[in-house]
């Protein structure tokens, strides 16, 4: 440090007569630089009396009155007397100030018991219930209305959400879908050598993704994408006030902004799913050709053996329901969001994790569905 | 003051709210407070930061729905009104949110002929007329195809408000229609809504606690307090600021006499 600094720096001297000590200050007290702590100033010293004053302070800020708030606190737990007589107004008035807000500050216990959380987390699975349901009650009735009157329903938007749940999102759907069939060839592919069955591994691709993973995989992904991006756009319309703007004008927030987002991602899932299947079966077979050779034209007449209608259908109408599980999660989420930009993010998070969790319940009941019905 | 209601209005007053309770999640925010707007008064709700001001506000319009109590809108009730009813009764009134609350996918042009295209059955090139007119009476003449993202705080009020208009409503409602704006172009947007009283004859509502506009504009105040949940003082600004023998109310009026 060089010299001038250093004279500059904060300093307390200590000087002690008896049972009293005076602490002087001096120096520049500043909260970006060093200060003297009491507790290394006072040593193994135990005064009765401590007086404080200042002595050449130059430019001081809030590092003084904490300096002097620790000595004044140190005197109350040790019942030393503190005299501030010898500063100035200002500094006793700030001085005053932070032991009258340390007084008066009021402890918040968060903590909350066991039993007390799981009584919350009951109470908020049961008003998070009555949520979808409602929520879903609205959309209903509200696309009757609509069907009523199609002429209010806002085409333009649906055909824009389209695109961009559509249209924008075929490249990461193209991706997945390719790795998801290669991923399962390769992974079939090590049981059926076994065997001998190798050519089997076009049924397994085939039927694996029509029935279950070309609908999955999509759905998964524009969960992140388009869910979350409904629950980030409404979100942030209700910090702005627009939903607010939309009732008091009488215009129901769920026609005017959930419906056309619903029904644009109830077409086009369908649509990415059937382009997923088709993806991922050429990502088996481009795996078959290249690890098992077994030529792309047996792999596709093999597939066509197993693969029919009836197996379409079930990932097309599995793909529907997932895109309306998405498209509600979202926009759900999105007009229940707090209305900060804290509460946004919160939202986009929130509509992602529950449409997995409905997407997979959903699987799971459409599974035992088709089981019953032969599918 | 609670219970007070309106004398000076002609007939049926515009806006009666009787013994009304807010409060959200179960919390009082304000509870028995009475009035009545006049038609075609400029009326202020006014008090300090946290009071209520927009609350009440948001209870009078439906966006939260009272705990007890009513408001009637021009001799209709409004909170016992069912849905189709309360639609009907929407239509009658505009409303001015403090950023504005235009829609961010939608041009001014657009914004202001949404209502229009919901509530008439005028023809695609009506409604631009009107939407156009209407902009052009709030000053946004030429702004017609820009987005709300690419007009400035003040350009964004005139066009909610333009919005608010766009059914030529009888009550016009505006929540804290100053706050974000310098004061040159507060004073202007409180000159529009002079304009629109003068010219439609519009009942308007004002929550505000900018002292300017209540000394400027406001026939009638009534003052909201955090601490007695309620209204605390009601008559002509000037008259509160002079005679009141409250001094929350002095004190909160005589700093714009300052």
């Amino acid at each position: 440090m060089p010299a001038s600094e250093e004279s500059s720096a904060a300093r307390a001297s200590v000087s002690t007569e008896g049972d009293s000590c005076e602490i002087a200050l001096s120096g520049l007290w500043q909260i970006t630089a060093e200060r003297p702590e009491w507790e290394r100033l006072r040593g193994k010293q135990n005064p009765a009396r401590v007086r404080l004053r200042v002595e050449g302070v130059g430019k001081w800020d809030s590092s003084l009155i904490l300096f002097l708030f620790e000595v004044q606190q140190w005197c109350r737990a040790s019942g030393a007397y503190c005299d501030t007589e010898a500063l100035p107004e200002k500094i006793r008035m700030l001085l005053a100030q932070i032991a009258a807000s340390h007084e008066s500050s009021v402890p918040f216990d968060r903590s909350e018991s066991f039993l007390t959380r799981v009584g919350l987390a009951t109470q908020d699975a049961v008003v998070q219930a009555k949520a979808i349901s409602h929520f879903v009650g609205e959309c209903v009735l509200g696309a009757r209305a609509l069907a009523l009157s199609p002429r209010r329903f806002r085409w333009g938007d649906c055909a824009h959400e389209m695109q961009q749940c559509g249209a924008m999102a075929l490249p990461i759907v193209s991706l997945i879908s390719f790795l998801v069939g290669v991923t399962l060839a390769y992974t079939g592919a090590i049981v059926l050598r076994l065997y001998g069955g190798d050519i089997y591994l076009a049924d397994l691709i085939g039927l694996s993704m029509v029935r279950e993973m070309g609908a999955v995989m999509t759905a998964v992904v524009l969960a992140g994408r388009t869910g979350a991006a409904f629950a980030a756009t409404l979100g942030n319309m209700k910090a702005n006030e627009e939903i607010d703007a939309l009732e008091v004008l009488g215009i129901p927030a769920v026609q005017f902004l959930v419906l056309p987002r619903l029904l644009a991602l109830a077409v086009m899932m369908p649509l990415l799913a059937l382009y997923a299947n088709a993806l991922g079966i050429f990502g088996g077979m481009v795996v078959a050709y290249g690890l098992l050779s077994i030529p792309p034209a047996a792999y596709w007449v093999e597939m066509l053996t197993i693969v029919d209608l009836s197996d379409i259908s079930t990932g097309v109408i599995k793909a529907v329901a997932f895109g309306l599980i998405v498209g509600l999660a979202g926009c759900l989420r999105g007009l229940q969001a707090e209305r900060s930009a804290m509460g946004v993010g919160r939202a986009a998070t929130s509509a992602v994790v529950t449409a997995l969790v409905l997407l997979v319940v959903a699987d799971a009941i459409f599974a035992v569905a088709f089981n019953i019905l032969g599918w | 003051m609670n219970g007070t209601t309106n004398n000076g209005t002609r007939g049926e007053p515009a806006i009666k709210v009787e013994a009304l309770e807010c409060g959200y999640e179960g919390k009082v925010v304000l509870q028995d407070v009475s009035f009545a707007v006049g038609r075609g008064e400029v009326f202020f709700i006014i008090g300090g930061s946290g009071c209520g001001k927009s609350t009440l506000l948001r209870h009078m319009v439906g966006l939260n729905q009272p705990t007890k109590g009513a408001v009637s809108f021009l001799g209709r009730s409004f909170t016992e009104a069912h849905a189709g009813e309360r639609r009907a009764m929407l239509k009658t009134f505009g409303m001015l949110f403090q950023g504005g609350a235009l829609w961010t996918s939608l041009t001014l042009r657009e914004n202001v002929a949404l209502p229009l295209v919901e509530y008439t059955t005028l023809t695609r090139r009506e409604i631009e007329e009107i939407a156009t007119l209407k902009l052009a009476q709030v000053g946004l003449g030429g702004f017609e195809d820009y987005y709300p993202a690419e007009i400035s705080g003040g350009m964004k009020k005139r066009a909610g408000l333009a919005r608010a208009l766009a059914l030529d409503p009888e009550i016009v409602f505006f929540d804290e229609p100053s706050a974000g704006l310098d004061p040159v172009t507060s004073r202007k947007l409180d000159e529009l809504i002079m304009h629109v009283r003068e010219t439609f004859g519009t009942t308007i509502v004002v929550v505000s606690h900018e002292l300017a506009s209540i000394f400027g504009i406001a026939d009638r105040v009534i003052m909201l307090d955090r601490g007695a949940k309620g209204i605390i003082a009601e008559g002509r600004p000037r008259e509160l600021a002079e005679r009141s023998r409250d001094p929350r109310v002095t004190e909160f009026l005589s700093r714009g006499e300052k």
